[in-house]
């Protein structure tokens, strides 16, 4: 198991905002997360990458009990986010964007490779390498923030609403390159309201309602199921 | 004609020391969003800490240039872990409350920082020994500039250049500028936050001991409240150029060390401490992020 | 109505006898101090209207004070004193007639920092957070600056011969008026919109708060009352200095309103009392009075950043009813 989360409560103040919540990714899957909105999914992807602490339960990656470590180890261990609203830092270049992502690596030579392969996934960021990125669109912004968090040359890959705010043909490349990512061997987690999209990458999915993991199946169950399609397919 | 280059020359070299303070104010409010009060008093302990290792090499009885320079990375090194203590100690505590409880706290430092200087160094001014004997150099046509501020002007602006060359350049300068840009987006790129802030007290840090350093040559009469005007105006001159822009210290520094030298020589020396907040109201009113600041997003 | 005026005048025979009372049991150093208590909870309530009640940030309650105790000084020293010789002449008790002069010189010095106070409240229409504490920190050193270079004031030298006319009754007086006032507006319709301002003032705004009109109302009382602090501290030291009003001492001010909880009236009143006692107490350590006191307020914002009190009250009612359900438990 790559990645296994273990009745994890976390508290906002007052606000219990995840209630016991288990659930796993095998090395190699692609498992989305889906949700309403304050159902929990972005603090869940906060808590796994250590921004946000947990006030009970156990997050273990490649077995290694991970839930009190420092943010910034984590990483050093081969989990990287691509956080909700891109975060991308806008007064830096698309470069430094990417070279801030490799910010635990040592090997020069690794790190210039992998920047090509960014490159290679999304050539729009190559043509604007040199411009700062809040002068990206936010389709841009969502490819580099993607491809910052693969400069880490992470083995889990979380993402949080990649799709939010984009026009659907965006939707649809950013998913097929989510796909080729995944099939160079790096897991993914993903954090989605559009559902449909989700389902339609991912070998599983849970359904997360109010700090709760509702469902969990198969996603192609999950797209049958009623419960779902009623609440988050729109029919 | 002569005199106004005169008073030009001055201000400048005045305004340089305003700069170096005032990157530190801004380069911590970049971060933390914090006022860090307690900064005009690090530049006080750095010019104590120049005057305490000028006496124990003895730069005062054979100044040489290299003595001088031991005095002032040593003053630098010093307030450099004075700073990373502060924040350690005092800043970090309360940085998840509310930035009122952060800005009293670093109120509280400051007296602490004033009032121990008082208990350490004693109330009375002491006297910042010549580590540079003093000479005249004629620019022609009547304005002149003295040796020492000739170093001001060369260390103060070698000073900037390493600092814009950190923050642009390096893998630390980057660092700094994810973690003042979002915190948590800089985490997630394995940054150490923690370490980066640390790391930001002790640049700013050095950069108020050097000007504290640097003021002592020109005028030797240091004592421990020394630190509470230069800094309050190196704040005005933060915020003139735009709070949290490098460029815009200097550049706020600049307006303000030549704005203050005018006043004096053509108004009244009384109003001295009075234009640097002038040309801030007036400024604020026009261009209510300073001179060289964008809108910060507010936070809706 | 009647409880109303019941109270008021409860309050007016407290004060009285306080004020026959309390020079005769404390030593003149003890009785200053609480001269000096009841000052600085008139200058912490009323910044705390400012700060704690919109959530805007002022660095320049000394400027205020400062207006108000030159202006009420300059009106003594000009026309009082001769209102005072008049009234007197004409068969008024001499109490009496310094007590009118008091009342009007306070006012004037209240009314004139209450007009500076609209001043600087109009920007901060515009300004925000560190901005408008930075331009009400200038604000506050100008007005220092200007002081020390009118020679009408005594500039540098300091303005000596205010007539000492501040007894306890009015320092008691005016710092049960400014409390009084504060508790009511926090109840008020109107406390409501400035607390809605300080807790988000977008949303406010969208509720149809007229949040400018608010911001600076609140300026502008609290300007009032620091101007009546400023009036009594000049009638009762009979000299004044503009050393007296530097930024260091908008920041004591400050400190007060934060120890107490942002918002919470009684906690400012009592951390204008403690911070007022705390050097006092610390004096026989000397040297290291103002390391103490400095190093507490770190230790107290680290171990306490929401204040003593937050933004709660203390409440006698509340106190009595717990009185009475432990009695009854009893």
């Amino acid at each position: 198991m790559l990645l296994q989360v273990e009745r994890l409560d976390v508290y906002y103040g007052a606000v219990h905002a995840l209630k016991g919540v288990t659930l796993c990714a095998e090395a190699g899957e692609i498992v989305t997360l889906i949700g309403a909105n304050g159902a929990g999914k972005t603090t869940l992807l906060r808590t796994i990458s250590g921004v946000i602490p947990s006030r009970s339960g156990r997050v273990t990656f490649e077995g290694r009990d991970i839930t009190r470590l420092p943010a910034h180890d984590i990483v050093g261990l081969g989990i990287s986010q691509a956080p909700e609203g891109r975060l991308v830092f806008a007064n830096l270049t698309v470069e430094d964007n990417l070279e801030l992502g490799a910010y635990r690596r040592k090997d020069r030579p690794g790190i210039s490779k992998d920047r090509e392969e960014v490159f290679r996934l999304f050539p729009r960021l190559r043509e604007r390498r040199r411009q700062s990125a809040g002068t990206l669109s936010g389709g841009e912004q969502q490819m580099l923030a993607i491809g910052r968090a693969l400069m880490s040359r992470p083995r889990l890959l979380l993402l949080d609403e990649p799709s939010l705010g984009l026009a659907p043909l965006l939707v649809r490349e950013i998913f097929r390159t989510v796909r080729e990512i995944n099939q160079r061997g790096v897991t993914v987690l993903l954090v989605e309201q559009n559902a449909h999209m989700a389902l339609s990458i991912a070998g599983r999915g849970y359904v997360l309602e109010t700090g709760h993991v509702r469902l969990e199946d198969r996603a192609e169950r999950l797209l049958q199921n009623d419960e779902v399609r009623r609440a988050y397919l729109g029919g | 004609m002569s005199e106004f280059l005169q008073q030009l020359v001055n201000g400048v070299t005045w305004g340089s020391v305003y700069a170096l303070i005032a990157l530190g104010y801004t380069m911590v409010y970049g971060i933390l969003r914090l006022i860090n009060f307690a900064h005009g008093d690090v530049y006080m302990l750095g010019a104590f800490f120049g005057l305490y290792a000028a006496q124990w090499i003895g730069a005062a009885d054979h100044p040489t240039p290299v003595r001088a320079f031991v005095v002032l990375v040593a003053a630098m090194l010093g307030c450099g872990a004075v700073g990373a203590i502060i924040e350690r100690a005092a800043y970090k505590p309360v940085r998840r409350s509310s930035r009122l409880a952060a800005l009293i706290t670093a109120i509280g430092v400051s007296l602490l920082l004033e009032n121990g200087g008082i208990l350490v160094f004693g109330p009375n001014p002491r006297f910042f020994p010549q580590i540079v004997p003093s000479s005249q150099i004629s620019l022609g046509h009547g304005v002149s500039i003295s040796n020492q501020q000739v170093i001001i002007l060369v260390v103060s602006t070698g000073l900037m250049f390493a600092l814009r060359f950190i923050v642009l350049n390096t893998r630390v300068g980057k660092a700094m500028r994810a973690v003042s840009h979002n915190h948590m987006a800089a985490a997630l790129m394995g940054i150490s936050v923690d370490r980066i802030i640390t790391f930001t007290f002790v640049l700013g840090s050095m950069l108020a001991a050097a000007a504290g350093v640097l003021v002592a040559l020109q005028n030797p009469k240091i004592d421990p409240l020394m630190g509470i005007m230069p800094g309050l105006k190196a704040f005005v001159a933060a915020v003139l150029g735009g709070i949290g822009n490098i460029p815009g210290a200097v550049l706020g520094g600049l307006v303000m060390g030549i704005a203050e030298v005018l006043v004096v020589g053509y108004l009244s020396p009384s109003y001295r401490d009075a234009i640097a907040f002038v040309l801030l109201i007036v400024i604020l009113l026009v261009r209510p992020t300073g001179i060289l600041g964008t809108q910060a997003a507010e936070k809706v | 109505m009647i409880r109303r005026i019941i109270w008021t005048l409860g309050t007016l025979v407290i004060l009285l006898g306080l004020n026959l009372a309390l020079p005769r049991i404390l030593n003149p150093y003890l009785f200053q101090i609480v001269i000096l208590c009841g000052i600085n909870v008139i200058l912490a309530v009323s910044l705390n209207l400012i700060n704690g009640f919109t959530g805007q940030f002022s660095i320049g309650h000394a400027g205020f004070m400062a207006i108000g105790a030159y202006g009420s000084a300059m009106l003594s020293l000009h026309a009082g004193i001769g209102w005072v010789a008049a009234l007197t002449a004409a068969g008024v008790p001499p109490g009496v007639a310094e007590g009118a002069a008091l009342f009007a010189a306070l006012l004037a010095g209240g009314l004139l920092s209450a007009l500076a106070g609209y001043l600087v409240g109009l920007p901060s229409l515009r300004l925000r957070g560190d901005y408008l504490a930075i331009v009400t920190l200038g604000f506050g050193e100008i007005i220092r600056v200007l002081i020390l270079n009118i020679d009408a004031v005594g500039a540098a030298r300091g303005l000596p011969g205010i007539p000492g006319w501040v007894s306890f009754f009015w320092v008691g007086l005016g710092g049960t008026g400014v409390v009084v006032l504060a508790l009511n507006l926090a109840r008020s319709s109107h406390g409501r919109a400035l607390f809605a301002i300080r807790d988000d003032e977008i949303a406010a705004e969208s509720l149809g708060v007229n949040t400018t009109a608010y911001k600076v109302l609140a300026f502008v009382i609290g300007a009032f009352f620091a101007g009546v602090a400023g009036g009594l501290f000049a009638h009762y030291l009979s000299y004044l200095n503009p050393n007296s009003f530097t930024f260091i001492k908008s920041i004591e001010v400050i400190a007060m309103v934060v120890l107490g909880g942002m918002g919470s009236v009684s906690g400012s009143v009592l951390a204008a009392i403690l911070l007022t006692l705390l050097p006092e107490v610390l004096r026989p350590v000397k040297d290291y009075r103002m390391v103490i006191y400095s190093l507490m307020l770190i230790v107290l914002m680290i171990t306490r950043p929401q204040g003593l009190l937050g933004s709660r009250e203390i409440r006698l009612g509340s106190w009595v009813g717990k009185l009475r359900v432990a009695r009854g438990a009893g």
